[in-house]
Order: structure tokens, then sequence, then C-alpha cells
């Protein structure tokens, strides 16, 4: 088979945007969730109800300052509401503003990014692992070699070996389509012409959740990466996916 | 292969084409939301450019039922009467001394009978009520029973004239902020004065609030006090959502 040398302009143009986009998202991702660092499962939840997992990444959290609960209903299980006396840190104005400008910069190329590398054969030749790649004997050599740090020396685009492979196609395949579907799944206005969508995640706040858990993966993936990416070559990595060659 | 190839890329094409076309058909009744020309939200004028142009615009939020009931935070002001120091504030003290018999609500502009509303009127129109999710832009959700007036009733009860473009919304811990006739029209958009079986309590915005629920929470405005129909856009100034730093459309 004819194998392209270096990383095709349309691959290296997409690998920038997605990499300026995924930076701005998550800056400004973790600016939301500082706003409330608290995550749920289900439909509902908020600082009247238990929490999944609070994280101390503001002086929102667990901040306390709620007046005395009240019940809507003569019941000792009713729910209750409480007025916050607190003044909670809140840059959501710009914040959010600038995630769904970058989700936008994302999902547009990350669409045609697709639709290229499905009809084009990209992903077929380059990311997706073939079955005998697959092999244990074969992934378990790869596991080794990695864990050895004995890094391959850049190629400068494809072939990939089978855990590049591996990598690249959850993050194409599961990570960003994850990402992209829990965030719309959060939006009113989605939820309501797509009621489905929500609920295929488990609720609201669980598309919340995973929209974290992918986050954290997507964040973990990219620190591997610059790892080997140093380890294989900064500068000839740099140029392969800058110029080309 | 190469036969199932042709196939894949005409069903793309074909799906694209039929987006498209939906797109296409739309386009004359949408425009950009009057925040277009600012650069941080220009993602958001996409947003609601798309949401105009490919959702369907009847769709209905999900409604629950009574076992869904959670407990809700009450946020920003929850006490007018206390924390608004001007002489609104003063109004509301005595609107709330005396159970919001006193109360009004101011309905203006393009309409054929400008007027004003009692809290009584609002109940004595055709009702709605409805069980829904409130989702706040901070990132929690809560879910409240709401009973109320449809804006759309309101509106059409002072005579809304065809030439209405927004509605803005005044209220009394003076905010401004304002709907289009999408959200405006919206059969689960109301102005609600009963909150879980009862009267809308005060730290949630009584005498009546508005519930928008196709939008982000802050969205639904609390303590409404005047509304005016406008054909042009209407930042509300210093008070409006907008020049406080907020995006006017955060659908997404």
């Amino acid at each position: 088979m004819d194998e392209p040398r270096g990383h095709a302009r349309w691959v290296r143009v997409s690998h920038w945007i997605g990499a300026a986009s995924l930076l701005v998202l998550a800056v400004t991702g973790v600016l939301i969730l500082m706003v409330h660092p608290r995550l749920y499962w289900g439909e509902v939840g908020n600082d009247l109800t238990p929490a999944l997992l609070e994280l101390p990444i503001s002086r929102n959290h667990q901040h306390g300052g709620w007046d005395t609960p009240r019940p809507f209903f003569a019941r000792a299980d009713s729910p209750v509401s409480a007025s916050r006396t607190y003044d909670i840190f809140n840059q959501n104005g710009w914040g959010r503003s600038l995630h769904f400008l970058a989700a936008w910069c994302l999902v547009v190329p990350g669409a045609l990014y697709l639709l290229g590398g499905l009809v084009g054969g990209h992903f077929r030749s380059h990311l997706w692992p073939g079955a005998r790649e697959m092999e244990p004997r074969v992934l378990w050599h790869h596991v080794v070699e990695h864990a050895r740090f004995r890094i391959p020396p850049a190629s400068g685009g494809p072939r990939y070996n089978v855990l590049q492979k591996i990598a690249y196609s959850s993050v194409v395949f599961v990570a960003a389509p994850a990402m992209v579907l829990t965030g719309l799944a959060m939006s009113p206005a989605i939820a309501a012409a797509f009621q489905w969508l929500p609920r295929m995640f488990g609720g609201h706040q669980s598309a919340r959740t995973i929209h974290f858990a992918a986050f954290v993966a997507l964040v973990l993936f990219v620190i591997v990466h610059l790892v080997m990416v140093a380890a294989s070559g900064f500068r000839r990595q740099m140029r392969a996916m800058t110029l080309g060659d | 292969m190469a036969t199932r190839l042709i196939t894949r890329r005409r069903a793309i094409v074909a799906g694209l084409a039929s987006i498209g076309g939906v797109a296409a058909s739309r386009l004359p009744l949408v425009e950009l939301p009057p925040t277009y020309g600012n650069l941080l939200r220009a993602g958001d004028a996409l947003t609601y450019a798309a949401h105009r142009l490919l959702l369907p615009q009847h769709a209905l939020v999900r409604e629950y039922t009574l076992a869904d009931l959670t407990s809700f935070p009450a946020i920003g002001t929850t006490s007018p009467a206390v924390s608004v120091k001007t002489p609104l504030g003063e109004q509301y003290r005595d609107w709330q001394a005396g159970g919001f018999r006193d109360w009004r609500l101011s309905v203006e502009g393009l309409v054929a009978t400008p007027r004003t509303f009692s809290l009584d009127d609002l109940k004595a129109l055709p009702s709605r009520t409805q069980i829904t999710r409130h989702t706040c832009e901070e990132g929690w959700t809560a879910i409240g029973q709401w009973t109320g007036v449809p804006l759309a009733t309101v509106l059409e009860a002072a005579g809304i004239l065809p030439a209405a473009r927004f509605a803005v919304l005044h209220s009394v811990d003076d905010w401004v902020d304002s709907l289009d006739m999408s959200d405006v029209l919206h059969p689960q958009t109301l102005l609600a004065y009963g909150m879980n079986g009862r009267e809308l309590p005060v730290p949630h915005g009584a005498p009546v609030r508005l519930r928008v629920e196709r939008q982000i929470g802050s969205k639904s405005m609390k303590y409404v006090r005047r509304i005016v129909v406008t054909d042009t856009f209407d930042d509300g100034g210093t008070s409006g959502s907008i020049q406080n730093g907020w995006a006017w459309y955060n659908g997404i």
C-alpha cells in the first residue's frame, strides 16, 4: 500500500485548531467548574443535595453560606429551600461565552476532520488498529517496550504503532465525541429539542460529570502525548506537525 | 469496495443537503442576536442562529412528576425589601406587607392597550402548571413545580401588535433583560405566581417571576414588575444584563 510520508496538510491544520480550542476549553472549563465545584449523578444536583464529588478549587468549595433551610412540604423528607448569603466567585459572564466560542472552533473543524478522515480513508489506514495489531502478544510487546521507555525515533507522521493508534482513536472516536455530546446535553435549548440526549447519559448532572471525566482523560492524554513527543525528538516532531516534512 | 465508498459518500452528501435544505427554508426568519457585534459573544451569536435555524421552535422541555421535586436554592436577590436600596425596595416592602394585593405588573410598548395587571388579574387568566428543571449557569440544577399564566396569554390580553420583536422585562431589583418572540410565544414560558403548590415564596421572586425553560436559569427573572414590548433591541442600559457583563443568549 502506498504510504504517504509525513502528516497531510489538512491533518496538521486540524491538529492545531483542535489543540488551540482544547486549551481555551480547558481553561474556561475549569473556570466554570470553579463557580460550582460539586459533581453529581442523575438529573439534579445543587448545594442543598448530596454531591458525588466536591473539588477544593475555589473559595466556593463548601462555602456554607446558606440561611436556615425551609421545607416546601409538611413532611420529614420534604425538599427544602434556602437563600444564599455568601458572595460566590463567578466569572461565568465571560467564561461561558468564551467556552462556547472555543467549542464552535472545535466542533465545526472537528466535524470536517471526521468527515475527511472517514471518506478519505485516513482513519482506516492510519488510526484504526488492525486485528493483527490487537493480538495480545503484539500489544504486550509494545506495552513492555514503552514501559522500558524504548521509544522509536520519530518518523514524522504515520505509520503509528498500535499504542499510538489506540490513544489517537480513543481521543477522536470516544473522548472528543463524548465531550461534545455531554456538552450539548447540558444545554436547556438542546435538551428541549432532543429530550433523549441528557437521558442517554443518565441525566443532566450525569452528563456534566461525564463531561468532567472526559476532560480529565483528555488532560492525561495531552500530558502523555507531550512526553512522547519530547522523548521521540521534539524538534523533528514539531517540524512534522507544522511544516509537514 | 469502491461501490460501498461511493454509497457512503452519497449518504453523507444527502444528509448534509437535507440539513441545509431545512436551514435554508428558515433562513429568512432568522437573524443574528442583537449582541452579534461583540467578539466575545460571537460563539453565542452562532449558537442563537443555529438554535433558531435548526431546532423545532415549539419543542417542549421535559416535564417531571411531583415525586421528582427537589431542594431548590434561592440565589441573587432573595429579599428585595431588605437588599434593594432604591424607592423600588421601599415599594416592595409595602407590597409584601399587604400580601401583594397592591402589586401591579405594567405591560407597555407595542400593545394595543397598555395596562397593568394585579395578581388576581393574572390568576383569572388561563393557567398552566409544569414541573421542570431549573438549569443555573453556575452549574447546579433543581426541579420545581411552577404555576402561572403563559407570557403570551398576558401579552395577548394587552393586545400585542404584529411589529413586536422583543419583550423587555424589568424587575424590582432593577435588572433588565429581554426575550425574542420565539421564547415569548413558547408555551412553557410563564409568568409564575405559584411554586410547589403554594404562592411563590419571596426568595424565589414573589409575587411573580418569569420561567423561560429553554434558556439558562438566570434568564428566568425574579420579581418581574414591568414588561415593555418593542420592535428594537433595548439592552437595558446600566441595569441590563449585557452592560453587567452577561451574555444575552447563553442557551448552548
